[in-house]
């Protein structure tokens, strides 16, 4: 298909020569894969729907665990304790935990690199932008997802360091790491924390409003039939999750459950 | 009527460039957009100032030359339709209309409303096409295309290529014009022998061109003038990741356009930007 | 008057003369043909094509285009569809009836032998295009769907909804870009050709002005093929593109090369009326509307009031009551003309009075609204974006506009012009129309002079031709680009009051009005009065602001219209020359009692072919007589 080029003048002429020769990556097919997925700009966007779809997950499951401290405080710890034997004794004792930690981790920092890099990209895309620029279909979810999702990456450290690690909002020696309920309800009492906890859940319902039809979209499985069901759909996944989440520290602050 | 245009001015590629301010009496609802502008043009030659240069040519929204945001739109805003087509009478007296050219590190503003879109020529040239030697092709009913894939190519071939999606996208990204070329041909069965190449190669000289990327907004198929629908952009995603899977090979070190000097690119008659 | 011109026409039956003459023209051996090159100007359907065909066999070519991408061309705006003879319907189809219906309709002024090689390579084209990934319209079993279009009575029409032009296009494109990329095709954008460039006697190349720097540089190559399109614009309101022209055939046609037929212009019947005074261009609205819609316009004159009032009795069909047994489908110069005599009779539609009512009201209530949606739905979206008006409930309002010019520049049957080394292919060429188009034939012809035929004849001249290496450092190119640079310079420092549009508005007014549908020996001599005196006005009250070493669109304007000023004078001379009515050429002194057109056959079967003779000398008339071995000379009736 490739003909010889006329000669070397017409090919700096013409402006742009796809080269045709492409080198396949030495070594592992899987590493040639990524780096072909990491050097496109739809490669990147696909990591970050496939890493979204798996914190999609994660949210989906904790917020029904979350749910369990409605039903009281042997329930919510007989939870916990619950996700630390999972597949003992296969593996120890907080081994499965700790996997779907790692996992986490990895498609967090994978989610946050891809749209960082994406971000610049898009940025640079339009170095002199409009004086007057109005938007006609998108929405505020899909227009505020960088800043939703910083939001949620400060919640999720504050998080972590507060409900999992007892390092933060504690007073020393208030943090009990196996009775999770009493921490869940001490922690919620502050309302400046729980208030963080629900603003949070703003962020995150405006976040997957836009990233889980977006998955589907990025992905290819949208079609112009099924959009708007998807897009409703994830509106109300959304929400569910987000009320889901939100119901506990409202219900603490209210204090219906102590 | 009587409007007033706040223009975007520039004398050349590289200047700097402002708005200025002109009022255009005896509008009527029956003119187009663009005749309005031919009116403005009159009235500034007679008064010995330059006109205001934009593209158009067929001014029946089929060529794709016209194109420019008004009051922040692309073409404008009604659906379906191209500047050249836009019809004065959704404008009423006393309007104040912000006239603005495409934006986009890949559309260099080359003077006033006009941008430079070789960009698109090149993001084809890379790949957009199937190759059949003229004299070599079967008889047209040899090959049996299913009515719904005809239609769908039909959809995505109608782009004019005008750089609207472009310009509307938060990120100034050119995946629908890409995406629809793309989907015209791999949707055919014609087009099947080199689907994956193209996929590849249509989709690195987009991003060579600095593009920006996809965050799903859809602004692009709401200022579409010919309705080319964002599911495309999908279908193009998902021809790569299969492309990327089926082939494992990188993506083509396609020489970086982006990087060379305007006037370099000028001499060659396909001149792209400057910087 | 001179030697009659000979069009190279090859001996033996028509059916083999092309095969034979492509079996006798010599070759290029592929490892010469890279050190040959090539300019096309112009990347619609024919330029895009023949670069691309040119370029994939390895010659160097350049493609010249003065739009910002080839993708731009007018040859995006064609509607209807594009003709070949498959025969896939089994309804009597053939190559003999493609090209009988051809001649017919072309009013016996075509050359039969281009015209049944047209008729032979229309079928490759199908081929080509189907190859290539242009989406036609398809059947539920896969295969390709065809409609009937433009009157004839078989079904070859392929279609892609109703931008095949754009499809075709692109399709064509897609393989210039192709080239592009392998390097054989250079494409140089915004250049807009200017001159033409002979050296001993052959084209030897073109000078062009950037149009954004506005540098002026010129082009060697051993061919030079101009693909340029017509000249409707002449009238200033047409449906062809703003900045449609005829710089570059007229150039040429100035360095030397014959102007054919050029009052041979196609007056559309179905386009959207005139409606502000500002309007710049003139919108077409397919043929195919006419086979649903009915038109009439009042009985009586001046009737004002809105057509739903106007009762059946009040109505003339006026079509209908004249050519009965064609009815509302008599073929597009008929219709014009018609449409044309009602609104001088005062019986038009419309603020302005021209129009004519074009009704669905019948074929809805025969149909139903959905179909009728289907067949036509998207012109009604393009009627009502234009004016407003649900053309379901009122009756559409049309008018003829200026669509397509079949004159052009003289060429042989090898597509070249009286200049050797200048190949002419498209609409910018006089070969395979006659007086008149038939509807879904110019997507045809360009294709097949891009694709099929200039990709034979072209290879042949530079084989038997010795083309000396030259380049542009030879004199006769710093002379040409001397007199582009002083025409720009000139231009520019007139410095008079009246704007480019403004008299190219009132040239269109001159010719719309004197040689426009309908022409006589009056209104030819007054339009040969009055356009030398819009010239000397041009030449001296033109305002240019700014310079030639910028992006002056104005200045590009004014190139076009001082070309326009001197053909128009060349039309209007061909058109009192021709004292016959043939197709699109109506003289009112060649027509029946009824107002029907007479051609005449003993005196006029020929080509027009005029030679430029300077600039205040009148030109030269050479003749190409027409035999017609194969069709009989019939008048065309459609009562």
């Amino acid at each position: 298909m490739a003909r010889p080029a006329a000669n070397d003048e017409l090919v700096r002429q013409s402006g742009y020569v796809p080269e045709r020769v492409r080198r396949a990556h030495a070594g592992n097919p899987i590493l040639a894969l990524w780096r072909a997925l990491w050097d496109s700009i739809i490669g990147k966007k696909v990591i970050m729907a496939v890493t979204g779809g798996v914190l999609v997950l994660f949210v989906v499951g904790h917020m029904l665990g979350m749910l369990k401290t409605f039903g009281g405080s042997a329930e919510l710890n007989a939870y916990s304790m619950f996700l630390r034997q999972i597949l003992q004794p296969a593996l120890g004792y907080g081994g499965a935990l700790w996997f779907i930690r790692i996992v986490l981790l990895v498609c967090v920092v994978l989610h946050i690199a891809a749209s960082v890099e994406l971000t610049r990209v898009n940025q640079q895309a339009r170095p002199i932008g409009y004086n007057t620029k109005r938007v006609v279909e998108t929405t505020f979810a899909a227009l505020t997802m960088r800043w939703s999702g910083a939001l949620l990456l400060v919640f999720i450290v504050f998080h972590l360091l507060n409900l999992s690690a007892g390092v933060a909002g504690f007073a020393p020696g208030t943090f009990d790491p196996l009775n999770v309920y009493h921490n869940v309800v001490a922690g919620l009492s502050l309302w400046p924390v729980a208030a963080f906890y629900i603003v949070a859940m703003g962020a995150l319902y405006l976040h997957l409003e836009h990233g889980l039809w977006s998955i589907s979209q990025t992905l290819g499985w949208n079609t112009t039939r099924n959009v708007d069901t998807a897009k409703r759909d994830s509106r109300l996944i959304a929400l569910a999750v987000a009320a889901g989440f939100a119901s506990v520290p409202i219900a603490v602050l209210a204090g219906w459950i102590r | 009527m009587k409007l007033t245009l706040k223009v975007w001015r520039q004398q050349e590629a590289g200047a700097s460039g402002r708005f200025a301010t002109y009022d255009v009496d005896g509008v009527t609802p029956d003119m187009s957009f663009l005749e309005t502008l031919d009116l403005l043009n009159e009235n500034l030659l007679a008064r010995g100032e330059a006109p205001v240069a934009f593209e158009s040519d067929c001014r029946e929204g089929i060529c794709g030359s016209c194109g420019f945001l008004i009051n922040g739109v692309a073409h404008g805003g009604r659906p379906g339709t191209t500047v050249c087509q836009l019809s004065m009478r959704f404008f009423e007296d006393g309007d104040v209309l912000t006239l603005e050219p495409w934006r986009a590190r890949a559309f260099q503003v080359i003077r006033d409303l006009i941008v430079e879109r070789s960009a698109f020529d090149r993001i084809v040239q890379a790949g957009g096409f199937i190759s059949v030697p003229v004299g070599s092709a079967r008889d047209g009913n040899a090959i049996l295309v299913q009515k719904e894939s005809a239609d769908t190519a039909f959809d995505a071939a109608a782009c004019i290529g005008c750089g609207a999606c472009v310009a509307a996208c938060p990120n100034a990204s050119a995946m629908l014009f890409t995406a629809a070329k793309l989907m015209h041909l791999n949707t055919l069965p014609q087009g099947q022998p080199q689907h994956h190449l193209r996929t590849l190669d249509m989709i690195a000289a987009m991003q060579n061109e600095h593009f920006g990327s996809c965050t799903n907004h859809g602004e692009c198929e709401a200022v579409c003038p010919k309705g080319i629908p964002m599911e495309f952009i999908g279908s193009m995603n998902h021809d790569l990741i299969t492309a990327m899977f089926r082939r494992r090979r990188e993506r083509p070190p396609a020489p970086d356009v982006g990087k060379q000097p305007y006037h370099e690119i000028e001499e060659t008659g396909s001149r792209s930007r400057n910087k | 008057m001179s030697a009659m011109l000979d069009g190279g026409i090859p001996s033996g039956p028509i059916e083999q003369k092309w095969g034979r003459c492509r079996f006798e023209m010599m070759l290029v051996n592929p490892s010469n043909r890279r050190k040959h090159s090539i300019i096309v100007v112009g990347a619609g359907l024919a330029g895009a094509a023949a670069s691309a065909s040119l370029g994939q066999q390895g010659y160097h070519v350049r493609c010249f285009s003065f739009h910002d991408s080839p993708r731009r061309a007018h040859s995006i705006a064609a509607q209807g569809g594009i003709n070949a003879a498959k025969n896939y319907r089994n309804d009597g189809d053939s190559t003999f009836r493609l090209f009988y219906d051809t001649i017919k309709g072309g009013d016996y002024r075509s050359r039969e032998a281009n015209v049944y090689r047209l008729a032979e390579v229309s079928v490759n084209i199908i081929d080509q295009c189907v190859a290539q990934g242009v989406p036609f319209a398809r059947e539920y079993g896969g295969l390709l769907d065809t409609r009937s279009f433009g009157g004839v009575q078989v079904s070859r029409t392929f279609y892609a909804r109703g931008q095949t032009g754009q499809q075709l296009l692109l399709g064509a494109y897609q393989a210039l870009e192709e080239q592009v990329g392998t390097g054989t095709v250079t494409m140089h954008t915004r250049s807009e050709l200017l001159d033409i460039v002979i050296v001993d006697g052959k084209a030897r190349g073109i000078v062009t002005r950037d149009l954004v720097s506005g540098r002026v540089s010129s082009h060697a190559a051993d061919v030079v093929v101009l693909a340029t399109g017509g000249y409707s614009n002449v009238f200033y309101l047409s449906t062809n593109a703003k900045a449609s022209n005829c710089t570059a055939i007229w150039r040429a046609h100035r360095r030397g090369a014959f102007f054919a037929n050029p009052c041979f212009t196609q007056i559309h019947p179905t386009c959207i009326p005139l409606s502000s005074e500002h309007q710049s261009k003139l919108t077409l609205m397919s043929e195919s509307l006419r086979n649903d819609g009915r038109v009439w316009v009042p009985l009586k004159r001046g009737d004002k009031r809105p057509p739903n009032d106007i009762p059946e009795s009040e109505r003339d069909y006026f079509l209908e009551r004249r050519y009965p047994s064609f009815g509302n489908l008599v073929p597009r110069d008929v219709a014009s003309r018609a449409t044309k005599e009602v609104c001088d009779e005062g019986r038009g539609v419309g603020p302005s009075g021209l129009g004519v009512y074009l009704d669905f009201a019948a074929a809805i209530a025969r149909m139903s609204r959905e179909q009728v949606d289907e067949k036509y739905g998207n012109l009604f979206d393009i009627y009502e974006k234009i004016t407003g008006e649900d053309a379901h409930a009122v009756p559409m309002r049309i008018y003829p506009a200026p669509h397509y010019t079949m004159g052009g520049l003289w060429v042989d049957y090898h597509l070249m012009s009286t200049i050797p080394g200048l190949f002419v292919a498209g609409e910018a060429n006089f070969s395979d129309h006659g007086a008149n188009r038939l509807g879904a034939s110019a997507l045809m012809q360009g294709l097949a002079d891009g694709y099929f035929i200039l990709p034979y004849t072209i290879p042949d001249y530079i084989a038997s031709n010795h083309l000396a290496a030259i380049d542009t450092s030879h004199p006769a190119f710093a002379a040409a680009e001397a007199d582009v640079a002083e025409r720009v310079r000139r231009l520019v420092g007139i410095r008079g009051k009246r704007s480019p549009d403004s008299i190219h508005r009132e040239l269109g007014k001159t010719m719309w009005d004197l040689c426009g549908m309908s022409r006589s020996d009056q209104s030819l001599r007054r339009a040969l009065a009055k356009v030398p005196e819009l010239r000397e006005e041009f030449w001296n009250d033109l305002r240019i602001v700014g310079s030639g070493e910028e992006l002056n669109q104005t200045l590009e304007k004014a190139g076009r219209i001082a070309d326009f000023l001197e053909l128009a004078e060349l039309m209007c001379i061909d058109a009192l020359d021709r004292t016959e009515s043939c197709g699109g050429h109506f003289r009112v002194e060649s027509q029946t009692s009824e107002g029907d057109a007479v051609r005449d056959d003993e005196h006029f079967s020929f080509v027009s072919a005029w030679e430029w003779k300077g600039q205040n000398a009148p030109p030269e008339l050479h003749k190409e007589p027409l035999a017609f071995e194969y069709v009989h000379f019939a008048p065309r009736s459609y009562k």
